[in-house]
């Protein structure tokens, strides 16, 4: 009796508790929606007198395709490179660190992995500038000189390093943590009977590894590496920095021209900007917002689609 | 310009925020408002308040020692500038949003309209910083350079694309030229520097270059870098590489002489406030506010340096408030004074006001109704 009593009694504050921490969580889920439909909602308005403005207003006077096309090329472009040097990498850390270091060494380096995520991207457009760019200029003129009949190589070799593949290192090396934070945490979790079953089979560990391990963290891997992407498509101050922009469409990634970002062109030309120009900048921005949406719909459904193969249920 | 009101005035909340929360630290320690000003114009110290301005990117060294100079004689008075653009700035002065602009491009006709509207009189604008724009190369073997404004203009433009065109050569008669290949550097970002290296080349050869005066470089090819900070570090990190910078950013690197009439000048301030004397007002304004200047790069005149760069900054001739006149007038006074120009030239390197020049910016600010 005392006892339910006592329950009934301690019942009214718990309610109390539980709606404001709903009404806390709701608001709080309900303002991200508020506030994504409010970029969305700003960027249409103002970036939609660019569509309908006359070609000489546009800065180069051009259409308003033609101006943002080789900006969606060289996003896209860039984030690439990125993701290719940088998906590799990640996984070979984060298997390294799940299943090959020693304990004491894995640690260490899964912390100092994460610490490059706190490194600001100002400081990597310094690097990018100062150090790694003219480390890379022999072997551009090296590519130049050897292999220039690939379309992707075939100069003129950048004199100053500065080029799509630099900042496409660059990107690879700010993506890398996220990357391989997440790899790892997947990695981390096969379930253990799995790979002792596999070990117990007489699988070699790289055997264990390709029979349990990467089935079971296939769909973890692939969001990894789309957070990577994303990540690299947006990213400004560095690729402002670091490239030499020019404008145009092109595949060649070691030449002093290159076309420009999304982010980086807007973060370059703003400050001079007026007039229409401004709404055409905030219209090349709705493109980039829509283009990392249809990337993320794109990742998901491919999680989505890998999920029931994974053995992750 | 409507159209992106909402984005300006995004911008603007931010940026007031700011100066509003700088503004309160500072107000902490003066134990003084910012809105209460004293009497009108009797000599600095009696001034107090806070002055806005907003613009040019180029005067913000030279800004930074304007305000030390003049926060100084008025402690009271607190003076905020952000360098947001040149246009940023106008566009903010246009939207009364500052009293105060700078600009590395005069108003133009539709701006002054806009601008006369906002004031209630026509703007006064005054030229507050001139800077020689260098050329700088690196090149190794080569410690002088001289370039014929025809030369110049078709290596910028990519018609001469090797160090050993004989156009180089004719200009260098005594050098050893290498057959590097040329790569030349330019602002990437939208600049006043570009607007007034691409007249300096649209007036003295227009048939090399076709592109007209514009403040993002027209051309796709050459190397683009941020700043001028970034073309220093792309001209000093490549080879063969030439560009064009504020001349006191230059730093170590080979500057190149232009050729003027029938000798060639190297960058210095002195040659640079020369050819304001040979340059005309804009015409069709009047010259006595608005001292617009059209810079004479054609100039044949022995030591003078064409290639300069030219801030304004823009006042309105009366405000609602005649606290915001008076601070504004003893600032510009101050900024045109040889005092403070001596303070921008030790600080940012440009050429000081020729003292005709300061005297006419003088009775310019001088009719503002305080």
């Amino acid at each position: 009796m005392s006892s339910s009593a006592a329950e009934v009694k301690n019942r009214p504050p718990r309610q109390l508790g539980d709606r404001v921490f709903k009404g806390l969580a709701t608001g709080a889920a309900s303002l991200i929606l508020i506030a994504l439909a409010g970029v969305g909602i700003f960027l249409t308005s103002e970036g939609f007198p660019a569509f309908t403005a006359s070609k000489s207003q546009i800065p180069g006077e051009v259409t308003i395709v033609a101006y943002i096309w080789p900006l969606v090329f060289g996003t896209v472009l860039g984030a690439a490179i990125a993701l290719l040097i940088a998906a590799p990498l990640s996984i070979g850390v984060a298997l390294f660190i799940s299943h090959y270091a020693p304990r004491r060494l894995a640690a260490p380096l899964g912390y100092l992995i994460d610490l490059l995520a706190a490194v600001p991207s100002v400081v990597y457009g310094l690097w990018g500038i100062f150090y790694l760019a003219p480390r890379m200029t022999p072997l551009f003129l090296w590519l130049d000189q050897h292999v220039s009949f690939i379309p992707l190589f075939s100069g003129p070799a950048s004199p100053t390093g500065r080029t799509m593949l630099t900042v496409g290192v660059v990107l690879a090396v700010m993506i890398l943590p996220i990357s391989t934070a997440l790899c790892r945490e997947v990695f981390l979790q096969t379930p253990r009977l799995h790979e002792e079953a596999a070990l117990a089979l007489g699988a070699t560990r790289w055997e264990m590894v390709r029979m349990t391990v990467f089935p079971h963290a296939r769909s973890g891997m692939v969001s990894a590496a789309m957070l990577g992407l994303g990540r690299a498509l947006g990213e400004t101050m560095a690729v402002a920095m670091v490239l030499s922009v020019s404008g145009v469409v092109t595949f060649n990634l070691i030449s002093s021209t290159n076309p420009s970002t999304i982010a980086a062109n807007i973060a370059l030309q703003f400050p001079e900007a007026t007039g229409v120009a401004v709404n055409v900048l905030v219209a090349s921005g709705l493109v980039l917002f829509i283009l990392t949406f249809l990337i993320n719909f794109a990742a998901r459904a491919v999680v989505n689609r890998r999920k029931e193969f994974s053995g992750a249920n | 310009m409507n159209r992106s009101s909402l984005s300006r005035t995004a911008l603007l909340g931010v940026v007031s925020l700011t100066a509003a929360l700088g503004l309160s630290a500072c107000g902490a320690g003066n134990e003084k408002s910012s809105s209460d000003t004293t009497s009108p114009s009797s000599g600095g110290t009696s001034l107090s308040g806070t002055l806005n301005g907003s613009g040019s990117s180029a005067q913000e060294a030279a800004m930074a020692a304007w305000k030390a100079g003049f926060q100084t004689a008025n402690p009271s008075v607190t003076v905020n500038y952000d360098p947001a653009g040149s246009s940023a700035g106008r566009e903010q002065f246009i939207a009364g949003s500052v009293p105060f602009a700078g600009s590395d491009a005069y108003l133009t006709t539709d701006e002054l309209k806009a601008a006369t509207k906002t004031c209630g009189a026509a703007p006064i604008e005054v030229p507050v910083y001139v800077s020689p724009i260098a050329v700088i190369y690196n090149l190794p073997g080569v410690d002088k350079l001289q370039l014929s404004p025809a030369t110049l203009t078709q290596i910028f433009a990519g018609k001469i694309t090797q160090w050993d065109d004989p156009a180089i050569a004719a200009d260098n008669p005594s050098a050893k030229l290498p057959s590097t290949a040329i790569t030349t550097v330019h602002r990437s970002d939208g600049s006043g520097t570009t607007d007034n290296f691409t007249d300096y080349m649209n007036q003295v050869d227009s048939t090399d270059w076709t592109y007209g005066q514009t403040d993002t470089w027209p051309i796709k090819s050459g190397e683009g870098a941020e700043g001028t900070s970034g073309v220093v570090a792309a001209v000093t990190q490549g080879q063969g590489t030439i560009g064009y910078a504020d001349n006191s950013a230059a730093g170590s690197l080979s500057k190149a002489s232009i050729k003027v009439g029938s000798s060639y000048v190297a960058p210095s301030a002195a040659a640079a406030s020369k050819v304001l004397d040979e340059s005309k007002p804009v015409p069709g304004r009047d010259a006595t506010t608005d001292q617009a200047i059209a810079v004479n790069r054609t100039s044949t005149t022995a030591g003078v340096y064409p290639l300069i760069l030219v801030s304004y900054q823009i006042v309105c001739p009366k405000y609602s408030s005649s606290s915001t006149a008076n601070l504004v007038k003893a600032f510009e006074t101050y900024v045109v004074s040889s005092d403070g120009q001596a303070a921008a030239a030790k600080a940012a390197g440009s050429a000081p006001l020729t003292s005709a020049l300061s005297q006419k910016a003088q009775a310019a600010i001088d009719t503002i109704a305080g």
